[in-house]
């Protein structure tokens, strides 16, 4: 595939391999969050860490959608289809995610729920035009990257008064929880979580821009360069974290040139203005309560947000007892330190967020590496 | 003849444009005698069918053992680029048979149908049905057709069993696998999945993907033929090759290394793969098959393989090694390494 092969390219990884090892000092050690799922994704499938020295570990980060997910939010959505009758859209990541009284939105649908997968919120607003008898919620999850084809459905659903299309908006920030990740005491004052620079998000950024990240190469001295979901743009940018770090530099660099700017994409920034505003305060499974760290639907578009039109209290539910994903999503824990990774908790049979989506830290690290561990 | 006189025993013929699959179809009474006759006997038809009794009595093998296979089928859509049902349902089941090394030698097949399926979709089925039997030289024997009310079945399912007959001395096995073995490919991953799928999504792609389903019971005779040590064959259809390959490993006790760059994937089938973020490992097939066989064999195998029209694109894609703990891994085209794990949850619904 053009444009595809050539960022998956073993001979070029074996030249930047050789010179990340050249490099990098071996009087030291490299600790680099990758933040997104989508780039642990790429490092387990591809076996981009077999290409790294000892010296370089890579800690996976919590930009995966569906693990950030709380409890809470799951059964909100599995309330509106069991008790509301609502016909409720999601994206298929989501639908595994275990949620209370040992549910999720896949056994809710055995027990008789209305639960469809979609490839995109659009396939939302089609389903209800399509039954205007049914009350179609969209249960939207995800970073900035999903947060714009959600405004265009509400945006649309608005142009062609939808009557029975709401949002279950749960759609969070970036920027929240790398802060979130960088004042943890774990990395500001225990220093128990070595921190030496991140590899900043590819998609997210196409829409925000590498603008947001200059406070945190300024603030908090971490370097930061944002790459693409490929395998190689993985490796380029390790080798570009080496050098800040080598040469004493904390600063935002954009290996991913090739779909960001500093700028992002003004257009979707206006269009996401338009619809969401800031909430005050959102859960987030691993890494408690932000601050400003999620959207909600404008009170002008009031009437496709589900939870103005139906009755749904949140409550917060806590993650199983034994579970570490609050722990691996915070870098604090790696999947292989979870007592029940691989036993009790496994992709067939989730206990834990991050064993659910294949961007998951547990479930990647289960699905492609777990050979390591034995 | 007169206007308002019909000629006398005249039956009026099953209404295959307009008409509809209704409870009486599955009644047991004339309704269904007709259906039988003027569709399923009608293409279908041959000695033992036409024998018309509850079961169909078999002249009994020479010389070997049986084998006997059965396969519920329930694809959405039933109909897709490349097949339909009713062709899958007797690739499925005679291949099936032949991995176990036999020819297959008869089918029977049960249809549940759902009430108000139109009648012109159930005679493309049994017609297509009837031309996979006809080509692969399988009969079907023996049937059963039951009606369910509206809304308890999804327009047809289709059941097929198989019998086949081995020869002493073959022992295919999923086994049977042992370190230093070598293990081929019959062609290329995940035709018959993405198929359906684009179908199903309405992907539009500019040249469509057509399913690889296929009967292969005469590649595997070329295979038998060759004389290469065959250890174990089986038919990567649900789950994929990566699925087939964890059972095999499983079954066998070993673990199994594959070369990324060894896997035949077709352009079309890589792209719609990459797009809906699906690894055409775990991508269903319907015509292609996996064997592995003694290290020594190996291009002998290959070379037989490539030679039917079925195999041109067969392949060797890894080993057989030791392994206490059953890993299938990869070495990816990247330079690295991984599992390839058994499929969890699923990847596509309802593809065969």
């Amino acid at each position: 595939m053009k444009y595809i092969d050539e960022f998956r390219d073993g001979e070029v990884a074996q030249h930047i391999a050789a010179s990340i090892r050249d490099e990098a000092d071996p009087g030291r050690r490299y600790h680099f969050m990758e933040f997104c799922g989508g780039h642990t994704h790429a490092i387990s499938r591809y076996g981009v860490s077999d290409l790294l020295p000892d010296n370089v570990r890579m800690i996976h980060g919590p930009g995966c959608p569906v693990c950030v997910l709380p409890i809470g939010r799951v059964d909100q959505a599995i309330r509106l289809a069991l008790e509301h009758g609502v016909t409720l859209c999601t994206y298929g990541d989501c639908l595994r995610v275990p949620a209370s009284d040992g549910l999720s939105l896949l056994k809710a649908k055995a027990r008789g729920a209305d639960i469809r997968m979609v490839y995109s919120s659009a396939d939302a607003v089609t389903l209800a035009q399509k039954h205007p008898e049914k009350q179609v919620v969209f249960f939207a999850i995800g970073f900035e990257t999903t947060t714009p084809p959600t405004a265009v459905a509400i945006r649309q659903a608005a142009a062609l008064g939808l009557k029975n299309f709401s949002v279950l908006c749960c759609h969070v920030l970036t920027p929240s929880a790398i802060s979130s990740i960088l004042e943890s005491p774990e990395v500001r004052q225990w220093g128990t979580v070595p921190l030496d620079g991140f590899i900043g998000p590819a998609h997210v950024s196409t829409i925000i821009g590498s603008r947001p990240y200059e406070f945190f190469a300024e603030e908090y001295r971490k370097p930061v360069v944002i790459a693409g979901f490929e395998p190689l743009d993985v490796m380029q940018a390790i080798r570009m974290l080496i050098r800040q770090v080598n040469e004493g530099r904390a600063e935002v660099e954009n290996e991913f040139s090739r779909a960001v700017d500093r700028e992002g994409n003004l257009k979707a920034q206006a269009l996401v203005a338009e619809i969401f505003e800031l909430r005050k305060a959102f859960e987030w499974r691993g890494l408690n309560v932000l601050p400003y760290s999620a959207l909600r639907i404008r009170s002008q578009f009031a009437e496709f947000d589900a939870e103005k039109r139906f009755p749904l209290d949140y409550a917060s539910v806590p993650d199983h007892k034994a579970c570490e994903c609050g722990a691996i999503l915070r870098g604090v824990k790696r999947p292989q330190d979870c007592k029940i990774f691989g036993t009790v908790c496994t992709p067939e049979n989730p206990v834990g967020s991050c064993m659910v989506s294949s961007e998951g830290a547990c479930a990647a690290h289960y699905t492609y590496g777990r050979y390591k561990d034995v | 003849m007169s206007e308002g006189k019909v000629r006398s025993g005249y039956v009026r013929p099953l209404d295959l444009k307009h008409g509809c699959v209704d409870m009486a179809h599955g009644a047991g009474g004339r309704a269904m005698a007709q259906l039988i006759a003027e569709l399923f006997a009608k293409h279908l038809g041959n000695d033992y069918l036409g024998q018309g009794d509850d079961g169909a009595v078999l002249p009994l093998p020479g010389e070997g053992r049986l084998v006997m296979a059965t396969d519920a089928h329930v694809v959405s859509p039933l109909f897709f680029p490349g097949g339909d049902i009713g062709c899958l349902s007797v690739h499925g089941t005679i291949n099936d048979v032949a991995v176990m090394g036999a020819t297959p030698l008869y089918l029977s097949a049960a249809f549940i149908l759902e009430e108000g399926f139109p009648l012109a979709d159930l005679a493309r089925i049994v017609q297509n049905m009837a031309a996979a039997a006809r080509e692969a030289g399988v009969p079907v024997v023996t049937g059963d057709t039951k009606v369910v009310e509206r809304g308890k079945g999804d327009g047809v399912f289709i059941t097929t069993t198989g019998v086949g007959v081995v020869a002493d001395g073959v022992a295919w096995s999923g086994r049977n696998a042992r370190p230093g073995d070598v293990i081929l490919v019959s062609g290329t991953l995940g035709d018959h999945g993405m198929a359906i799928m684009a179908e199903r999504e309405s992907l539009g792609f500019e040249s469509p993907i057509v399913s690889d389903t296929a009967a292969l019971h005469g590649l595997i005779a070329a295979m038998r033929a060759s004389g290469a040590d065959i250890h174990v064959l089986r038919d990567p259809t649900r789950g994929g090759v990566a699925t087939t390959l964890n059972e095999i490993a499983q079954q066998s006790g070993v673990g199994m290394m594959l070369q990324e760059k060894a896997l035949p994937v077709k352009p079309a089938v890589n792209a719609a793969c990459e797009l809906l973020g699906l690894d055409p490992l775990y991508v269903a097939n319907e015509g292609k098959l996996l064997a592995i066989c003694a290290e020594n064999d190996a291009e002998r195998l290959l070379t037989a393989m490539r030679a039917h029209p079925l195999g041109a694109s067969a392949a060797i894609i890894g080993r057989v090694h030791e392994d206490p703990h059953h890993f299938v891994q990869m070495t990816t085209a990247f330079g690295g390494k991984r599992i390839v794990d058994w499929l969890s949850g699923e990847q596509l619904p309802r593809i065969c």
